[in-house]
């Protein structure tokens, strides 16, 4: 695992020596400052255009015409509510809770029985199905989203939430499998073979010992597949394209964008993108060490 | 044991398996078969055509257009990201240099951190949508902050000559931030005493992050190279959400083309999978020379 904190104030070595120090002090100075900059200006960059969006949804679509810079007279919430119930983002909004929470559960399950049986069994072909499922990571979905088309909907799940649930798992078990693997690898051994030589049979050692000791990697893999799922766009696009009733927020988002350049309702569309926005920086904030873990952990190994 | 392992194994490995095998490696495979066929979608219709399809596809100027553009974008995202990157991560790991050889974090480091993994959080559609709002040429943030400074503001996406580089603009905005905290991680495993030694013999900011940092650094940095570069060839979603490919094919990249061809106005399946597997080895073949090109002796510290 990786930890992010800050990294301990160092202990201060001996000071080197003296005739040396008066320069290299001043030559910092400069660069702490130049470099203070340089981190300020990424930092607003990253957060202008965000703040932006925020603000504008509480503007009337004349101000934001007329001074996009400028601050609301008033705060209009009003926006919000014609994002929320009469482009519908509330519902979408739900839609995607329902089939994100079922997609993140199918996927840890699957994953984690998976990657168990690599990491603790031997047994013939082990190499070549890990392999088969790692191999998934270097490619992208939209190479194989054709056949995959056809192949959702001759199985009669097309335009089904179920169907996009079924996907969603199976397109994210590569790295699932690939991350559990390598952390299952990491605990100890000794626990399952004591729990062994005590009678526990191989489905409780998984259920009771060892599930609840990989805790920590099931949680960041968790979050990363919850960002995955809920940010996807091109499978529920192709997957969903028929009922709007049934559209995920991405879905919902888009045509609201796209609406937007018919009806001029700007407002609406910044509303509407602040409520897909909060709730993700809200999660994202309050599990920061998780989430970036997670995020890059997969990387890292 | 009461039990023999196969029961596990079996119950624990078939229904991933199956899953796994129906709708991912099916459909991939799929695509190859599909890639020789004359096939137009919804009927039953498609006969083997060989390898026309590539034929076709070697003639086509505007998939040699998007190749063009997924080429520069190969060129020149991965490198981009790479080093803003790390020059954020090692500011934030070292900006806080102290006059006497201590090497801390700059001060706000966690903050900065925080705010700069944002757009990693944000889903690819609200990016695109959102920056697609920055650059419009009416209200748009960055038109009428030109137009505060005095100057004429471009059309942005609206115009062919400037729409490509406000595309690749926006996908080294969404990555950067991922890749600080990458290599922040991968610095931290860093010794110390390492940096602290550099700096009592004087080495400059710039020769630690390329002397020092970097080779340390460099399976990181090999793995971000190779994750860019696939993130390049695709550039789908952004590119479509964005300008469509347009205007006038100036930022069309191999993604849209091959989503256009299968469910465009025609849906020409057995070319458009044509498309997509000669994606599929461009992919696998840039992934690869990456890995290979790039490697170097493990450095490890204890």
């Amino acid at each position: 695992m990786t930890t992010l904190d800050n990294p301990a104030p160092a202990v201060t070595p001996p000071t080197p020596a003296a005739g040396r120090d008066r320069p290299v002090r001043r030559d910092l100075g400069v660069a702490n400052a130049l470099s203070h900059g340089f981190l300020l200006i990424w930092g607003l960059l990253t957060v202008l255009p965000l703040l932006w969006m925020f603000i504008s949804s509480f503007k009337t679509n004349g101000e934001i015409l007329a001074d996009p810079w400028g601050l609301p007279g008033a705060l209009h919430l009003d926006n919000w509510a014609r994002a929320w119930t009469g482009a519908h983002i509330g519902r979408y909004f739900l839609n995607s809770l329902v089939v994100v929470t079922g997609s993140v559960s199918l996927t840890m399950l699957m994953g984690a029985t998976a990657a168990y049986v690599f990491a603790r069994y031997e047994f013939r072909g082990r190499q070549f199905v890990y392999y088969l499922f790692v191999g998934g990571l270097m490619f992208p979905v939209f190479l194989a989203l054709v056949p995959l088309f056809f192949v959702v909907r001759n199985a009669g799940l097309f335009n089904t939430w179920l169907g996009l649930i079924l996907v969603y798992a199976a397109y994210s078990l590569p790295f699932t499998v690939f991350f559990l693997t390598a952390f299952f690898r990491t605990l100890p051994t000794s626990v399952a073979e004591a729990a062994l030589v005590d009678g526990c049979g191989h489905f409780r050692l998984f259920f009771r010992v060892m599930l609840p000791m990989a805790r920590p990697g099931m949680i960041s893999v968790a979050i990363f597949n919850f960002l995955s799922h809920w940010n996807q766009f091109l499978l529920p696009q192709v997957l969903l394209q028929g009922d709007e009733s049934k559209w995920m927020l991405a879905q919902g988002l888009f045509a609201l964008s796209v609406s937007q350049g018919y009806a001029g309702d700007y407002a609406r569309l910044f509303a509407g993108l602040s409520i897909a926005v909060l709730p993700v920086l809200a999660i994202y904030v309050a599990f920061q060490r998780q989430v970036q873990a997670g995020l890059t952990a997969g990387q890292l190994k | 044991m009461r039990h023999g392992k196969w029961p596990l194994i079996v119950t624990f490995l078939v229904p991933p398996v199956l899953l796994y095998v129906f709708f991912v490696v099916s459909p991939y495979l799929q695509a190859f078969q599909i890639s020789t066929t004359d096939w137009l979608g919804y009927s039953a219709d498609a006969n083997p055509v060989g390898l026309a399809n590539f034929t076709t596809l070697w003639h086509d100027d505007y998939v040699w257009n998007a190749l063009k553009n997924n080429a520069i974008l190969l060129a020149l995202v991965p490198v981009l990201t790479i080093v803003l990157g790390l020059f954020f991560a090692t500011m934030l790991a070292m900006g806080g240099r102290k006059g006497r050889a201590g090497v801390t974090g700059v001060r706000g480091g966690a903050l900065y951190r925080t705010v700069y993994f944002f757009p990693q959080v944000l889903s690819v559609v609200i990016i695109a949508l959102l920056w697609k709002e920055v650059y419009h040429p009416n209200k748009g943030l960055l038109t009428s902050a030109v137009h505060a400074v005095g100057l004429p503001s471009p059309t942005w996406l609206g115009d062919p000559a400037t729409a490509f580089w406000c595309v690749l603009a926006v996908m080294v905005w969404s990555n950067v931030g991922f890749y600080v905290v990458l290599f922040g991680a991968a610095m931290s495993a860093v010794p110390k005493e390492i940096y602290e030694a550099v700096l009592l013999d004087g080495a400059s900011r710039f020769t630690t992050l390329r002397r020092v940092t970097l080779p340390l650094l460099w399976d990181t940095v090999q793995v971000a190279w190779v994750y860019l570069a696939i993130f390049a060839l695709d550039g789908f979603i952004l590119v479509q959400l964005m300008t469509n490919g347009g205007p006038n094919f100036s930022t069309d990249v191999i993604g849209v083309r091959m989503y256009d061809t299968a469910f465009g106005s025609e849906t020409k399946f057995g070319y458009a999978s044509a498309i997509g597997v000669v994606m599929f080895f461009l992919t696998l073949s840039v992934a690869v020379l990456s890995l290979r090109v790039g490697r170097r002796e493990r450095i490890e510290y204890s």
